[in-house]
């Protein structure tokens, strides 16, 4: 399967056609041919990861390569290049988008497109997978782009909205102009690695030092700028809470496993570039860290503000990502990988679960939610799980992902990043408590009665609350499977990237910072927002606030830091973000209207096509001079005539 | 063979002369039967072209013609004339069945489709000419069935933007025959463009220079480029659909075709000092095309602004001088005659369903008739460049030979115009989707709530889906041109390489 | 012989057709200084064909001879035409042709 992995995005494209074509006339509207496919695509990709996993130590990637057309000397090829990163995504790509087919059908059923919407999500798959099995930049940059497309059908799925069409063009513009950045940074590599697209070759000809590290430097950035606008990096993220607008699977899909991972895996595929270009080594500080820093903080600070519910997961998805961005700006590669690795499944479960709720609650807003544990009890079980999981706390998925980035950060010499990691840490703890008290606690604020999904939404869940508890065991010290299937070698270069082994002082303080996070917000919607008995509450905050209560009493404390810190920098952050970042691409926007129509009427109309018309106009001028002289009367004209003869007789005469 | 696909649409016009003007069906069936004969002696050349040596010049014909300034009849085509030369000969078809029932006001299918066949020969016969008198009379024979198609059948302002039209073009010509003159009469008194080929680097460089800027004035105008381009939106915006179309998917080439075909190869030396200005004008081009778009409030000059960006990114792989950048530049033209040429398509239907193109006046496209929403989505991501469909292979290329183009050239200027032609693809995406936005999505504007609006019907259909299919095709499978193109492009550029190496000695 | 009492007596002629030309109103008047002129070449003619000793000249004054007469016709219909549809020859009246 490995040799055949070309197959597994083949196959959701095939089902794209499909159901384009026939997928009115299915049965049950064209889903059962996306599910089917996705179902294949996912046994294949589990077949391709055992055979990985069973493959003898030292694993060599598998390629294969095809010339695709000839041009200018310069064999422009496709193939595929699978090694242990892209194994993993194969099976985080096909199986989170399996769980959202099947979600789907219970989600999207009476939709007006429905048919069309599963098309959409193969084709959306397919892009994705074909990103990741990719050998070559060109490949990768085309499933990128395709990747685009889908998100910008899928966000605008429903278009009759102006405001959902604006957000899905927001996305798509935001994001193309990131790829500017890339689209110049594989222009640039491809000449710096002497004319060739394979990023093998890329990482090589970077990691050994053959292309010069200016080049790289430029290289690596115009790439980032690209990763930054994939992956809703600060300050490129904004388009990704507008994305909100599309079908809440959707954005499932978009935040776990396509689109928004995609940057982070182009920085983890062409590692070679970023490590060398940016100096990855030498500790201290650099570009992709930074930007991976400022984006956890400046989006966990966001997520305290708002009332949609999927707007909060937006928030954590774009400071998620900050994380595996910093992961891999200081050289903790395996780190970073590890959290797309785990981010995927517990951030599907609770898009899939936010999806519940809004599914049965008619409303994205929290403050019409609250009371629902009774009401949706899968929904709540899971959606815990996922905000458990996502906060960090032991022993599920995110506790072990993000504390080997704290490590990495600790080891490698990035103490900024470490602080950062552990303030995030913090802040999505707290964030996701807040969320979990809207929602299911106290009573309930909406209109209507709400009732757990119907099953074909439920199951997904359980299904991923399954992963989102246990992935992080794999790299669990004892087991750390996860480290020797999944790593980063580039054949004929000494391994450069050091592993590091789990640090308890170091996990403990992370786990104990979480922990306080739930703490201090669930014991500040104690004591202020709703007056109610603790009784009602999830027993999950009552045991954060009892440990809050009984040991590290800083109830007045907390809430003076977030009423009177906390809370305005985060609505500073949201303002700047609304005005001062939208502000900006809005004014860009306006600008360049308001520039284009001057240049079109007074340029384009006036000046060139004055010019134009002022030759036309000065011929007609002539005109209407001379034509006094056609008088009509023929007497006149013989005179003329012969006049005119006998000038030219005396001229005659004069002349010989 | 040739012979035949060139003389076969005027021939065929001569004929329709003679059907009297009342039976509109016959007249109708036997236009198309004409294109169709056409179109089946091209897909013949196709076939019988010999890919394996796509830089020769095949099916050649090489007759005396006048004599007295040794001009012959010489045709023949190679990789980069075919791939275009099938263009025109498909679209002059489509057109046809496309106006089955679509003629414009006043109506005269017999007139109308007389032009258009004249208009076939004329194209088809620039595209295959290698004699420079040939070349100019075919490139001419064009403007006057196009003059008569947008001063008859066009808009309410036709008669400007026929005026227009014909005076900025001929204005063009008639500095570009002042140029063959020239090349006459200091290349050997030849007007065979093979043979200029072989000697035209003798010339001295400064006459070299001017010779060129008479060229380019002529084909510039044709492309058309910065600034020479404000005819292009009155003529789009007048004309009848039909005539959008060919003069987006074909005479727009004309002006690229004749760069590759007959200034830089004859003068590589002048070539290279005009490349960076010709990029210049490219550059310019595609961000002022963009931003003219974003100003419009009519579709069909908001596509006609499109046009001049496109075309600003084949100028720029031209004028890279690289092997990239011409393949690109020719794949571009070919990409942008089908994407356009159905963009203009579907401008038409919209006109003719809703009787206006105020994009502020349309909306809910896709409800009132989704599949031709959807072509137009379809069209639309074509055009901003998405890859997998064809206009990517235009448009990466050319950005991409920029980056290092043809030696001897400033390498700095060219990646700051690489990088604004990048910065161009955004702006790309912002007026299509823009466009989009207005046109298909949205709610049904109670202006046309209760008008009765069809889909797509089958003439249509008929004229639209090898477009359709030729941009996906082509988007999948880019050696379908890149085959054609390659070995022929080399030439083109190993004369401007023998010009920098004999420079260097 | 004197070629110059012909040539003298031809230019009188010629200069008196053109004087009528431009200056009558009467149409038909002008037709028949149009004749002057054409006669005026006519002497021209025969009088240098008589001093080469050449009937070339005779010639081409018969050819002339005959054109005036079907000039004449044409002319007189036209005028006659115009007669009939404004009753007035004045020319100075006809300005159709004015731009």
């Amino acid at each position: 399967m490995l040799h055949n992995a070309w197959l597994i995005p083949l196959i959701p494209a095939v089902s794209f056609f499909l159901i384009l074509f026939f997928g009115k006339r299915m049965p049950k509207k064209g889903c059962e041919i996306g599910i089917a496919a996705l179902g294949l695509a996912f046994v294949l990709a589990v077949v391709a990861a055992a055979q990985w996993i069973g493959k003898a130590e030292p694993r060599e990637a598998v390629h294969a390569h095809h010339t695709w057309f000839n041009m200018g000397g310069i064999d422009f090829g496709f193939g595929i290049h699978v090694d242990g990163l892209t194994v993993m995504m194969l099976v985080v790509v096909t199986f989170i988008s399996l769980m959202v087919h099947i979600y789907s059908t219970g989600y999207m059923h009476g939709d007006r497109r429905f048919t069309y919407f599963f098309a959409a999500l193969s084709l959306f798959t397919s892009a994705m997978l074909m990103l990741v099995v990719a050998d070559n930049t060109l490949q990768l940059m085309i499933g990128w782009e395709l990747v685009g497309l889908c998100s910008f059908m899928l966000i605008g799925h429903w278009w009759e909205e102006g405001v959902n069409s604006g957000a899905a063009i927001k996305a798509f513009i935001t994001t193309r102009t990131g790829d500017v950045g890339l689209m110049l940074g594989i222009i640039t590599l491809f000449f710096a690695a002497g004319r060739n697209f394979d990023i093998e070759h890329l990482n090589h000809e970077a990691l050994t030092g053959a292309i010069g590290h200016g080049t790289l430097l430029v290289g690596a950035c115009l790439l980032f700028l690209g990763v930054m606008g994939k992956s809703a990096q600060f300050p490129l993220h904004v388009w990704l809470p507008d994305a909100m607008a599309g079908p809440t699977p959707v954005s499932a899909l978009i935040h776990a496993a396509t689109m928004v991972v995609a940057g982070v895996y182009l920085v983890a595929r062409l590692y070679g570039v970023f490590f060398t270009g940016f100096s990855i080594q030498a500790g201290g500080v650099n570009f992709v860290a930074i930007i991976g820093a400022i984006t956890v903080l400046i989006a966990a600070a966001l997520a305290f503000v708002q009332d949609d519910v999927k707007k909060v997961l937006a928030y954590s998805t774009v400071s998620q990502l900050g994380y595996m961005i910093m992961a891999l700006g200081v050289g903790a590669w395996s780190a970073g990988v590890f959290h797309l690795f785990t981010h995927a499944f517990f951030k599907a479960l609770l898009f899939l679960g936010s999806g519940s709720l809004i599914h049965s609650v008619h409303s994205n807003n929290m403050s019409e939610m609250g009371g629902l544990r009774k009401k949706m009890p899968t929904t709540f079980w899971t959606f815990i799980v996922g905000s458990v999981a996502l906060a960090g706390i032991f022993p599920l998925a995110g506790f072990w992902s993000k504390d080997e980035i704290l490590l990495g950060a600790s080891k490698n010499g990035y103490p900024l990043m470490l602080v950062v990691g552990i303030l995030g840490a913090f802040m999505t703890a707290a964030y996701m408590t807040r969320a979990c008290y809207l929602i299911f606690a106290g009573e309930y604020r909406g209109h209507g009665h709400p009732h757990e999904s119907p099953p074909s939404m439920a199951w997904p869940l359980r299904i991923l609350a399954v992963p989102a508890a246990l992935a992080g065991l794999l790299n669990a010290p004892g087991i750390g499977l996860f480290h020797k299937w999944v790593d980063f070698e580039v054949p004929g270069v000494p391994p450069f990237l050091h592993e590091h082994s789990f640090n308890v002082p170091l996990a403990g303080a992370s786990l104990a910072v979480a922990v306080l996070g739930i703490g201090v917000a669930a014991g500040y919607y104690f004591r202020n927002a709703f007056p109610l008995g603790l009784s009602e509450r999830v027993p999950i905050l009552k045991t954060g606030e009892r440990i809050l209560v009984h040991k590290y009493y800083l109830d007045d404390l907390f809430l003076a830091i977030v009423r009177g810190i906390q809370y305005p920098i985060a609505k500073a952050a949201y303002w700047f973000n609304q005005h001062v970042l939208d502000g900006v691409i809005n004014g860009v926007g306006k600008g360049a209207q308001a520039s284009a129509q001057l240049v079109y009427e007074v340029i384009d109309q006036r000046v060139i096509d004055g010019v134009v018309n002022g030759a036309g106009m000065s011929a007609e001028e002539g005109g209407s001079i001379l034509r006094h002289v056609q008088s009509g009367r023929v007497q006149q004209y013989a005179a003329v005539l012969f006049g005119a003869a006998a000038v030219f007789a005396i001229g005659l005469v004069f002349l010989t | 063979m040739l012979t035949v696909a060139v003389f076969l649409p005027i021939v065929g016009a001569a004929v329709l002369a003679l059907i009297p003007r009342s039976r509109e069906e016959m007249i109708k069936a036997a236009a198309l039967l004409i294109t169709a004969a056409t179109t089946i002696v091209g897909i013949s050349l196709l076939f019988g072209f010999d890919y394996s040596d796509a830089g020769r010049l095949q099916y050649s014909a090489n007759h005396g013609w006048i004599d007295v300034i040794n001009s012959r009849y010489h045709i023949g085509i190679d990789g980069i004339s075919l791939p275009l030369l099938i263009l025109s000969m498909v679209i002059t078809l489509l057109c046809v069945i496309y106006s089955w029932d679509h003629f414009p006001e006043p109506h005269n299918p017999k007139a109308f489709l007389i032009l258009m066949l004249v208009l076939e020969t004329g194209m088809n016969g620039t595209f295959a000419a290698q004699d420079l008198i040939l070349f100019f009379v075919f490139f001419e024979l064009v403007l006057l069935p196009m003059y008569f198609m947008i001063g008859v059948w066009g808009g309410p302002n036709r008669q400007y933007a026929a005026i227009k039209f014909f005076l900025y073009t001929l204005f063009g010509s008639a500095l570009m025959i002042l140029s063959f003159l020239a090349l006459y009469f200091k290349g050997g008194q030849t007007f065979d463009i093979p043979l200029l080929i072989a000697q035209g680097g003798t010339i001295a460089h400064g006459t070299q220079l001017l010779i060129f800027g008479g060229l380019f004035m002529g084909f510039a105008i044709k492309v058309p480029m910065f600034p020479f381009h404000t005819w292009l939106p009155d003529a789009h915006t007048e004309a009848p659909t039909v005539g959008s179309v060919i003069l987006a998917a074909v005479l727009l080439k004309l002006g690229c075709y004749g760069f590759i075909r007959i200034a830089i190869p004859i003068l590589p030396d002048a070539a290279k000092s005009w490349a960076p200005w010709i990029g210049l004008l490219a550059v310019i081009g595609i961000i002022y095309g963009a931003l003219g778009c974003l100003a419009q409030r009519d579709m069909k000059r908001l596509i006609a602004f499109s046009s001049v960006a496109h075309m600003g990114f084949v100028m720029l792989g031209i004028a890279t001088l690289t092997s990239f950048g011409i393949n690109a530049a020719v794949f571009g033209m070919v990409a942008h005659g089908l994407i356009t040429g159905m963009l203009f398509f579907i401008a038409g239907s919209i006109q003719e369903r809703f009787h206006t193109r105020e994009l502020a006046r349309l909306g809910g496209l896709l409800l009132q008739a989704p599949r031709l929403g959807w072509i137009l989505g379809f069209c639309a991501f074509a055009s901003l460049g998405l890859p997998g469909l064809a206009g990517f292979w235009g448009e990466f290329p050319a950005i991409l030979s920029a980056y290092q183009p043809a030696a001897g050239l400033s390498q700095l200027t060219f990646r700051v115009y690489m990088a604004v032609a990048a910065i161009g693809t955004v702006f790309a995406a912002g007026y299509l989707l823009w466009m989009l936005q207005r046109v298909a999505f949205g709610t049904i504007k109670t202006e046309f709530e209760n008008a009765h609006i069809h889909d797509v019907h089958i003439p249509e259909y008929l004229a639209w889906t090898p477009l359709l299919l030729g941009i996906l095709l082509f988007g999948i499978f880019p050696h379908l041109i890149f085959h054609m193109t390659d070995q022929a492009v080399g030439l083109v550029t190993s004369s401007v390489g023998a010009v920098s190496s004999a420079a260097g000695r | 012989m004197y070629l110059n009492q012909f040539l003298l007596l031809a230019a009188v002629i010629f200069c008196i057709g053109v004087y009528g030309v431009l200056a009558r109103k009467n149409a038909v008047l002008v037709l028949m200084s149009i004749e002057l002129m054409l006669n005026a070449v006519n002497i021209n003619l025969i009088a240098f064909g008589a001093f080469r000793d050449n009937v070339i000249g005779q010639v081409f004054a018969l050819f002339v001879i005959t054109i005036a007469a079907a000039e004449v016709g044409v002319g007189l219909a036209i005028v006659l035409l115009i007669f009939r549809n404004r009753a007035d020859i004045d020319l100075d009246h006809m300005d159709l042709m004015k731009g």
